[in-house]
């Protein structure tokens, strides 16, 4: 869901940049308290880990495919903050020197694919967290069914963008963009919660969402 | 199962994602993404403007300008691409940590 230059409105982008940005700024001084010695080099290999999934297009119904968002699954392991962090590094990186992604649109994706995507849907996995059972399974189908929202309400941002920008009536390309989605979620949530629960099998303690006792006291950031 | 030693945690991570980026991306599904196809049905494709970065980017779509070779040259992209980031990650994270008051 990479939005290139042109789809998206001066206006629109604008005010995504100035939403990033501030946000990117709060996030990094959440990461500043929050970065033990496990989790800088965590960050650097979740952020290539994305980066070389986000590579493989699956196909998905009628001659269109999707891949892999990652920004629940970095989410689960190191928080929303650094998330978002992680987000904007790879999507930084896809715009400069792929052209995936417009640097226009730069703003308008770190906000669909981080913002929502890895802030939002992250107090999405607390929620229902907390009312699935305190075990495993309740953990991963939390991972799953957020991990799938995220995609579904990336893509949903997405089209009112693009709605709000003149590009497509809303009630053409929100069905649209959001049917697709819901199927290339089901990727998204596939591959999340098979990594979350590979993590879990090996090295439980980075999986930082997996142990903490609510939102506020995450703080499973100490060394 | 004892828990795995973090740098052995971290480079086999990072190998992992080596290995997808350089051995199966080249033959990641070509369709168009979901965004892509919608704006191609919903007629509004057009209106996107590549070709600001497709000229002043150095691999546009994970292709390596000039290569005959078109698998090879997504495999390499991939390669430097999921070194870089991982090395800015690394780079930016370790700079956050030592700002610490």
């Amino acid at each position: 869901m990479h939005v290139p230059d042109g789809f998206v409105s001066g206006g629109v982008n604008a005010i995504t940049y100035i939403i990033s940005a501030g946000v990117s700024v709060f996030a990094v001084r959440e990461a500043n308290k929050k970065l033990g010695d496990k989790q800088v080099p965590l960050l650097g290999v979740v952020a290539a880990f994305i980066f070389a999934a986000q590579m493989l297009n699956f196909p998905v119904a009628g001659g269109t495919s999707g891949h892999f968002l990652g920004a629940l699954l970095a989410a689960s392991l190191l928080g929303p903050w650094i998330s978002c962090l992680i987000m904007t590094v790879v999507l930084t990186i896809q715009c400069l020197l792929f052209a995936d992604g417009g640097l226009t649109a730069l703003g308008t994706n770190i906000f669909n694919m981080g913002i929502i995507g890895g802030v939002l849907c992250y107090y999405l996995l607390v929620a229902l967290k907390s009312i699935l059972p305190k075990n495993k399974g309740g953990y991963l189908i939390s991972v799953a069914i957020s991990s799938w929202m995220s995609v579904v309400l990336g893509a949903s941002a997405c089209a009112v963008e693009l709605a709000i920008s003149g590009t497509s009536p809303l009630g053409i390309v929100l069905p649209a963009m959001a049917s697709v989605h819901v199927l290339i979620g089901i990727g998204e949530a596939t591959i999340t919660t098979a990594v979350v629960g590979l993590v879990l099998n090996t090295r439980p303690d980075l999986v930082g969402t997996y142990s903490y006792q609510d939102a506020r006291t995450f703080n499973t950031m100490e060394a | 199962m004892k828990d795995v030693n973090i740098r052995v945690f971290i480079l086999v991570g990072l190998l992992v994602s080596l290995l997808i980026a350089i051995f199966v991306s080249p033959f990641a599904s070509s369709y168009p993404d979901g965004l892509e196809k919608v704006a191609e049905i919903k007629g509004f494709l057009e209106k996107g403007e590549e070709w600001v970065l497709w000229k002043l980017s150095l691999m546009p779509d994970y292709s390596i300008p000039g290569s005959k070779n078109e698998k090879i040259a997504t495999g390499l992209s991939g390669f430097i691409g999921t070194l870089l980031v991982f090395g800015v990650g690394y780079g930016v994270a370790r700079l956050i940590r030592s700002k610490r008051s």
